[in-house]
């Protein structure tokens, strides 16, 4: 028993070591996992605080730009009011006796990340907003990503940018569908999988969100076709899209609110459970 | 004095050296110099314990898991072997002042530190072996870059000589 006990005193910072070691990899592995651990995430009440009082600066820094993309999204929403030609016939595309299919939430960016192969983004506003995991974040250019995780206030997103994420995209003019991921490499460009061969494609032509995911509405801007490859196992394209989003210049967002989601999560859970 | 530079480092490297993106994706990570700084005689049990905490709160800031924890704590346990690989065994019975002026041994001493590190920083940060070569890219980069930032840092804040 003494021996024991000198053993563990002799090598107590040893001991510290190896148990502190194995609860930072047990983080870590979870981190890498799909299922991410809640606690470690920039949601939390105080880096997310602190993010917050960070950005409040550095905010100034480009209040121009910002200012200029939300003039020019203000032109492009006016032209598009002014020139609606019959002003009975457009609710109706969107929204059925009145209720819209979707809702928007307006949110920030407080924190940016564009780095490491798995990026997130932080933004203001959690659980309190309405905020739930799983929402689709778009800006006026594009899509943007998925939300995480929320707290009462703050939420992070798997940015696009981010091997572990995948999204249900199309090609606009043919709608071929494929799946959008990230190879690391290059902030400015994603990758477009698994487009079938018989899809006519051309350099430029511009790959929206598909209609196949609960997530985001259809039609939303992602980018244009850079270059494509075909991949020699499969016979499949793989396109690299040049995005029309600048990921690492990001201000406010927008994030999408589908009032069809739970419905149709529910309807798909009960057909599985038959 | 250690923990002032405990909450100053971590402030510099969140607000500051997280930002540079240097190449888009490098960025310096000076706040170890914490652990090399540590009182050479220190308590190791406070340092283990202090590590973990710098390398969790940094993780915390960056959505990053236990990665930095990991490699922090690492540093910290293999500080006195690398000591005595830098200085020689007899490191113990005299005082070590690495905030001096940059000798050979102080250098390897930091090089080795931040090499170390960094390397399983960056296994742990990119997680495949597929990748070894982006790996130890990140790993000579990011290094040279924290350690020109290492070495700045410790002359600017170096002690005054009484």
């Amino acid at each position: 028993m003494q021996q024991i006990f000198n053993f563990i005193f002799k090598n107590s910072h040893r001991l510290l070591f190896l148990l502190l070691l194995l609860i930072s990899l047990v983080l870590t592995i979870q981190s890498h996992s799909f299922h991410r651990s809640k606690v470690i995430s920039s949601a939390n009440f105080l880096s997310g605080g602190v993010y917050e009082r960070i950005n409040g600066f550095s905010e100034y820094l480009n209040l121009q730009t910002q200012n200029e993309i939300l003039a020019n999204e203000n032109a492009r929403l006016k032209s598009q009011l002014f020139n609606i030609k019959d002003s009975t016939l457009v609710p109706s595309l969107d929204s059925i006796k009145g209720v819209d299919k979707v809702n928007l939430i307006v949110s920030k960016v407080i924190h940016n990340s564009y780095n490491v192969y798995e990026n997130y983004i932080t933004i203001k506003g959690g659980e309190k907003a309405g905020i739930k995991p799983d929402m689709g974040v778009i800006n006026s250019l594009g899509i943007i990503g998925i939300v995480d995780k929320t707290s009462e206030k703050y939420s992070t997103i798997v940015s696009i940018l981010n091997k572990k994420s995948q999204i249900n995209a199309k090609i606009k003019k043919t709608n071929h569908f494929g799946s959008l991921i990230w190879d690391g490499k290059n902030t400015g460009f994603v990758q477009l999988i698994d487009v079938p061969r018989l899809a006519a494609i051309r350099k430029g032509d511009t790959i929206v969100t598909g209609g196949q995911s609960v997530i985001f509405p259809e039609n939303i801007n992602i980018g244009t076709i850079d270059k494509i490859y075909i991949d020699n196992q499969t016979n499949y394209y793989t396109l690299n899209v040049k995005l029309f989003n600048d990921m690492t210049n990001l201000g406010h967002v927008y994030i999408i609110k589908s009032k069809d989601r739970e419905e149709i999560i529910n309807l798909e859970n009960k057909t599985k459970n038959e | 004095m250690s923990f002032v530079r405990f909450f100053l480092l971590l402030a510099a490297q969140i607000i500051i050296f997280n930002n540079i993106d240097l190449f888009g994706y490098i960025n310096p990570f000076p706040y170890i110099l914490f652990i090399i700084l540590f009182p050479v005689n220190g308590n190791k049990q406070l340092l283990i314990i202090t590590s973990f905490l710098l390398g969790i709160t940094m993780d915390l800031f960056s959505n990053s898991g236990g990665v930095h924890a990991a490699s922090c704590l690492t540093l910290a346990y293999a500080r006195p072997y690398i000591f005595k690989f830098s200085f020689g065994l007899s490191y113990e019975y005299q005082t070590i002042k690495i905030n001096d002026s940059l000798t050979p041994e102080r250098f390897s001493f930091l090089l080795l530190s931040v090499v170390i590190h960094h390397f399983i920083l960056f296994i742990l940060e990119v997680f495949q072996l597929s990748s070894l070569l982006d790996i130890l890219f990140r790993t000579i980069i990011g290094t040279i870059f924290t350690l020109l930032m290492c070495v700045i840092l410790i002359y600017i804040f170096k002690p005054n000589k009484r």
